[in-house]
């Protein structure tokens, strides 16, 4: 009997477990491992930071304080629009993905250029947006309810945006660099980071746009 | 051009603040200027601020924490003794408007910075070496994370002499924190002191689940982890649910703040209660993120002076992910009076008292793990055992204050104030204290004075004790807290022997610092040579004191619960060490300035946004901005240390363990 | 479990001495009931809190280093009846305070009314910076600063608040409750004797709220009816242009009473056809002063 199978911690988990990665129990995980694992834990506490916004704006939605409602002021194009485009980019993304594993620089440029475009869109149809409703007097100091809207859809969009430069800079830096491992890191965080931010948006999508006009 | 600065944002009217800020400021340029002539830049600027290294990182944090833990004291000292003057028609020596803003920074400082750091600091330096690992997951973001909290902490003392800080507690419960009613720039400085703070706490909170969950050395799965890192993981598990939640809530009152929205107003709908449940989300689990590393700290310390292994591992691991979830169904029970009716309040109430089966279940483990055993009786221990005593009684109180109707009673009162500050500070300032004595050794290679620590634990304790056995009684007596001055007079002795109390409390203190200078100056005495001075179980104590860059030379196999003991007991046993390995060059994190750099930028954002500077403030997202893009662009992430370098350290750690054993062989195992 | 409590009740006041505000020695219902709960869950609690600590004295002494008598046992580290007891201790405790918080939250819910015959007396409280005002609606009269209730009789307190949240809060007799604005509270209290009692408010609301206590005395019911008519014959009107007046920050507010108040003022203050109280006049962007020294 070796010490190792005296070991009752081992009972009923066959002699190869120390090679597995699974629990960590055969050392350390790779630097790419790790740093997708911590992205993944960065993105559950912005789903948590979302959630306060979601809380507050269902709780205040109908604290309109005799100004417009959500059956007032949302169209159903442009947001279908916005929606298109954000859906869209997330395809383009993932293309960009794919063409950086097999290390193809133009291609991979090229979709992340698309899904920056398509942001761009998605954010200019969101300011437009926000321009016209504060121009008709429902910005967000006319009611609880717009500043919870204005709140959590303006979030949303300041992700976007923080994408949108992050996107730009680690294009730049995919141009002058090249394939590093850093850098493909980075762009598996930024597609992780561009997917949750869609999830986010159905979930804006569902509430504000849809359950707001839904009579 | 300055936004709401100038001249008059100074309080050249108000000595007291004035004539501590100059104390300060002094001691700061004396410390500088030291710095300065004895030409130490070049050693601190690569060895500390721009360190990389988790070790180095940690030991900056307590430092941190330890010093802003002497300011919320000083805030104590005078509330204190301003409540104590101010009886019956006289005012006391503070104004309200004063007084006001120091138990609002008290609470603040002492939880935000004081206990956060030292907490955070304490995880960052024990749990990669407990893992048996190099460092943790993300070195830089560790470096960042650190000075983001710094930063935090510069903009609350910037209060002290620029504007005001908040007069609105340490939750700024709307609508006093609304414009309407708090117009200055206090609750401005709060918000963006917590924020900046809050990111950094954040990050660390992602770093370190990443480090626990992901790094560990080959053969430690989950069930073979100390105690302490899976209280650690619990609490940062805590941290990222919990933070998020805190930036939310202080996003919208900036934004009601600064942009006339109305999440929390009183008027065009806003719901102040909405900020009371929010804020309370993030600050119930908030206590357990405090709480949970000290309960690892005191299971090390438990078992480590018992020379046993802890009793019910399981059992405790399974208390401690207890806990972690329990914490976020019970937040209701602060706000109990809201007159939510009595379904709701007897739902929370019955919530907040199950979580104290968990705290119940490990107050009984470490009680087992001293049965059988052969207890020592070193600082650390003194620390654990009287937070042993106490913390029970606390966690009594506390469940007093979750049966609703005695709560309608004890809501707000001294009586609750008694009850916080003796679960925080039996639980988490005993804790750290214990801990800081025990891994002190680690990491600087010397043992701190057992006098003078054993005289400021007496010291602490006693002044403890009497100063919130007479806030337990004012609060039977019906005293509210925060109060400004005392109109009703039949309180006033109690006031006094707390007063009492809190001047032996400060000999405790000033028993600390001497214990530190009494330490340093006879270092060479104290000198521990093995790196396992206590005879320590874990993995941390088989490197040597301080740990080496790298901590390990070769990461270490676990095959067992306590690893390094059973290194320890084959060593003694065939008295010697194992073969020596094969050493490899070793990879580890190069320095980074990017953390203290965004700080810089971070304080520059805070300061003018809170002073509404904004060219200033774009300023400093310009510059955050181009200091990530240049971490980004580095072409070297580290540097490598040569296999002959590890075996010369390394070799140095064996000789040093050989002679202990040539010393010890006598003694039998 | 209620005989236990009492028995420590004479520790507890000898502690506490007995001060005129002790929630130890209640003066009505409310509090007489709160302190049963309190005293019963602190007996419960000491039940396996003081054996807990004498056990671990006795451990600690007995298993000291230096006692060659104590077997040392390194392996003892699991048992799974101790782990048993270990869980069950603490959980059954709870069970069965769990049962007392159940019953007592719905038993003791501010918002339920007294049971008995006596119709209850209304009095409506709105907290302002930073005093209190109290309303009678049926009697029409109102007072700030302090209030007369009469003795023995049950109290339905309705509660708001003009600015902040404040506590409404007399300790002897029984429980608080927030006052908030734009919402209105509940609170039933009585007070069996008559007597002075403490007042205050136990949630932080600002520079003032130090001053923001009260006197409330408890009257017989015939001196009660007198008082009133006293009131209403010294005059004064509180309409809604005087409550704005009110409302306006202030501090050291000695107590007053007009005999005739606006009907319904206290609905219009809870449903904000009274705006909220505009807060201080210092330190608004027109008027930079921003410290604390200049807020005088």
């Amino acid at each position: 009997m070796t010490a190792h199978a005296q070991d009752p911690y081992r009972i009923g988990r066959g002699g190869g477990a120390d090679s597995t990665t699974g629990r960590g129990e055969g050392g350390p995980a790779s630097k790419r491992t790790t740093v997708g694992y911590g992205f993944w834990i960065y993105l559950l506490s912005d789903i948590i930071l979302f959630s306060g916004f979601f809380a507050a704006y269902a709780v205040l939605a109908r604290q309109t304080a005799g100004g417009p409602s959500s059956h007032d002021l949302f169209g159903q194009e442009r947001v279908a629009i916005e929606t298109a485009a954000l859906l869209l980019s997330s395809f383009t993304c993932g293309l960009a993905g794919v063409a950086a594993e097999k290390r193809k620089l133009v291609p991979a440029l090229a979709w992340l250029l698309a899904t920056g475009v398509l942001g761009a869109v998605f954010l200019g149809l969101e300011l437009i947006e926000f321009a016209e409703m504060i121009g008709m007097g429902a910005g967000p100091q006319r009611s609880a309810f717009l500043s919870a809207f204005f709140g959590l859809v303006g979030l949303h969009g300041l992700h976007i945006a923080v994408g949108l430069l992050w996107l730009g800079t680690m294009m730049a830096q995919l141009w002058v660099k090249g394939f590093r491992p850093q850098v493909l890191r980075r762009l598996m965080c930024f597609t992780l980071f561009w997917h949750a931010l869609d999830i986010v948006w159905v979930g804006i999508f569902t509430m504000v746009y849809l359950m707001g006009v839904a009579p | 051009m300055l936004g709401k600065l100038s001249w008059s944002a100074i309080p050249f009217s108000q000595p007291i603040p004035l004539i501590a800020a100059g104390g300060v400021g002094l001691a700061l340029f004396a410390v500088l200027g030291w710095i300065t002539v004895k030409g130490h830049w070049p050693y601190l600027w690569k060895e500390w601020i721009t360190s990389a290294d988790h070790k180095r990182i940690g030991v900056m944090y307590v430092l941190l924490g330890l010093v802003m833990l002497l300011r919320g004291f000083v805030d104590a000292i005078m509330m204190r003794t301003q409540q104590a003057s101010a009886i019956g028609h006289a005012q006391g020596y503070l104004p309200p408007e004063h007084y006001d803003q120091i138990f609002s920074a008290h609470g603040t400082i002492m939880i935000f910075f004081g206990a956060m750091p030292v907490i955070i600091g304490l995880m960052n330096f024990v749990v990669p070496l407990q893992l048996g690992v190099r460092d943790v997951a993300f070195p830089t973001l560790n470096s960042t994370s650190f000075w983001l909290t710094a930063a935090g902490a510069l903009l609350v003392n910037m209060s002290l002499v620029i504007g005001e800080f908040a007069r609105t507690g340490w939750l700024p419960y709307a609508p006093l924190s609304e414009t309407t009613y708090s117009p200055g720039v206090g609750v401005d400085y709060y918000v963006w002191a917590i924020q900046i703070s809050g990111v950094g706490t954040l990050m660390s909170g992602i770093n370190l689940v990443t480090t626990i969950l992901k790094l560990r050395a080959p053969g430690m799965g989950y069930l073979r982890m100390p105690m302490f890192c899976w209280t650690a993981l619990g609490a940062n598990m805590l941290i990222v649910a919990a933070f998020p939640i805190l930036t939310a809530t202080l996003a919208m009152l900036t934004l009601d703040r600064y942009l006339g929205f109305h999440f929390f107003t009183n008027e065009a709908g806003g719901n102040m209660m909405m900020f009371v449940n929010l804020i309370w989300a993030w600050g119930h689990p908030e206590v357990y993120i405090l709480i949970l590393p000290a309960f690892g700290i005191f299971s090390e310390i438990f078992s480590t002076f018992s020379s046993k292994p802890l009793f019910g591992y399981r059992s405790m691991v399974a208390a401690t992910l207890f806990i972690v979830v329990v914490s976020f169904t019970v937040w209701l029970h602060h706000f109990f009076t809201m007159g939510a009716g009595g379904d709701v309040n007897a739902a929370f109430g019955i919530a907040t008292s199950i979580i104290a089966v968990g705290t119940g279940v490990k107050i009984y483990n470490w009680l087992f793990t001293m049965v059988g055993g052969r207890l020592r009786f070193p600082t650390p221990m003194l620390w654990s055992l009287a937070f042993m005593m106490t913390f029970v009684i606390g966690g009594m109180t506390g469940v007093l204050l979750a049966v609703p109707p005695a709560d309608f009673m004890l809501h707000n009162s001294m009586f609750l104030v008694a009850h916080f500050h003796n679960v925080i500070n039996s639980g988490v300032v005993f804790g750290a204290f214990a801990g800081i004595t025990y891994w002190f050794p680690k990491a600087f290679g010397f043992r701190l004075d057992e006098y003078w620590g054993k005289m400021a634990f007496c010291l602490t304790l006693a002044g403890f004790l009497i100063v919130f056995g007479a806030l337990y009684v004012l609060g039977l007596e019906g005293m509210t807290r925060r109060l400004q001055h005392i109109d009703f007079t039949e309180w006033a002795p109690w006031l006094y022997v707390s007063v009492a109390g809190i001047g032996v409390m400060i000999l405790g203190v000033a028993s600390q610092i001497v214990q530190i200078v009494v330490s340093i100056r006879n270092r060479e005495a104290l000198r521990d040579e093995t790196g396992d001075p206590w005879d320590g179980r874990s993995l941390e104590w088989a490197t040597s004191s301080p740990p080496p860059a790298f901590n390990f030379a070769v990461l270490p196999k676990v095959h067992g619960e306590e690893p390094y003991w059973t290194i320890k007991r084959q060593a003694i046993e065939s008295q010697g060490l194992a073969d020596e390995p094969p050493y490899e060059a070793i990879e580890m994190p190069r320095n980074s300035a990017t953390g203290v750099v965004t700080a810089f930028f971070a304080t520059l954002i805070g300061f003018s946004m809170i002073w509404m500077i904004w060219w200033l403030a774009a300023l400093g997202f310009v510059g955050a901005y181009a200091t990530f893009v240049v971490f980004a662009w580095r072409d070297e992430e580290e540097k490598e240390i040569p296999a002959e370098e590890v075996a010369r350290i390394d070799r140095a750690r064996r000789a040093a363990r050989s002679k202990w054993l040539e010393e010890n062989r006598e003694q039998p195992a | 479990m209620a005989r236990q409590g009492t028995r420590l009740l004479p520790l507890l006041l000898l502690l506490g001495g007995c001060s005129g505000a002790s929630i130890l020695r209640p003066g009505g219902p409310i509090g007489a009931n709160n302190r049963a709960i309190l005293l019963d869950s602190l007996a419960i609690m000491l039940a396996i809190v003081v054996p807990t600590m004498f056990a671990t004295l006795v451990f600690v002494w007995w298993f000291r280093a230096g006692n060659g008598k104590a077997r040392y046992r390194p392996d003892f580290v699991y048992s799974g009846r101790i782990e048993l007891i270990v869980w069950s201790i603490p959980l059954l405790t709870i069970l069965f305070l769990s049962g007392l918080i159940w019953i007592g939250s719905h038993a003791l819910d501010p918002a339920r009314p007294l049971a008995e015959k006596t119709p209850p007396l209304e009095v409506q409280v709105v907290s302002l910076d930073w005093k209190w005002l109290f309303v009678y609606p049926a009697q029409g009269i109102a007072t700030l600063n302090g209030a007369v209730v009469p003795a023995g009789v049950p109290i339905r307190f309705r509660l708001t608040s003009a600015s902040v949240m404040n506590s409404f809060f007399v300790p002897r007799l029984g429980s608080q409750i927030y006052t908030m604005n734009g919402m209105a509270t509940t609170l039933h209290l009585r007070a069996d004797q008559p007597g002075s009692y403490y007042g205050q408010s136990a949630h932080f609301s600002g520079d003032g709220f130090s001053d923001m206590n009260f006197r409330l005395q408890a009257v017989p019911v015939a001196e009660f009816t007198r008082w009133v008519s006293r009131v209403k014959a010294a005059g004064g009107l509180l309409d809604a242009p005087a409550y704005r007046v009110l409302a306006r920050q202030s501090q050291h507010e000695p107590p007053k009473h007009w005999g005739a108040v606006q009907p319904g003022l206290f609905d219009m203050v809870v449903a904000q056809h009274l705006p909220p109280a505009p807060g201080p006049e210092q330190g608004r962007d027109d008027q930079p002063q921003i410290s604390p020294g200049t807020a005088e």
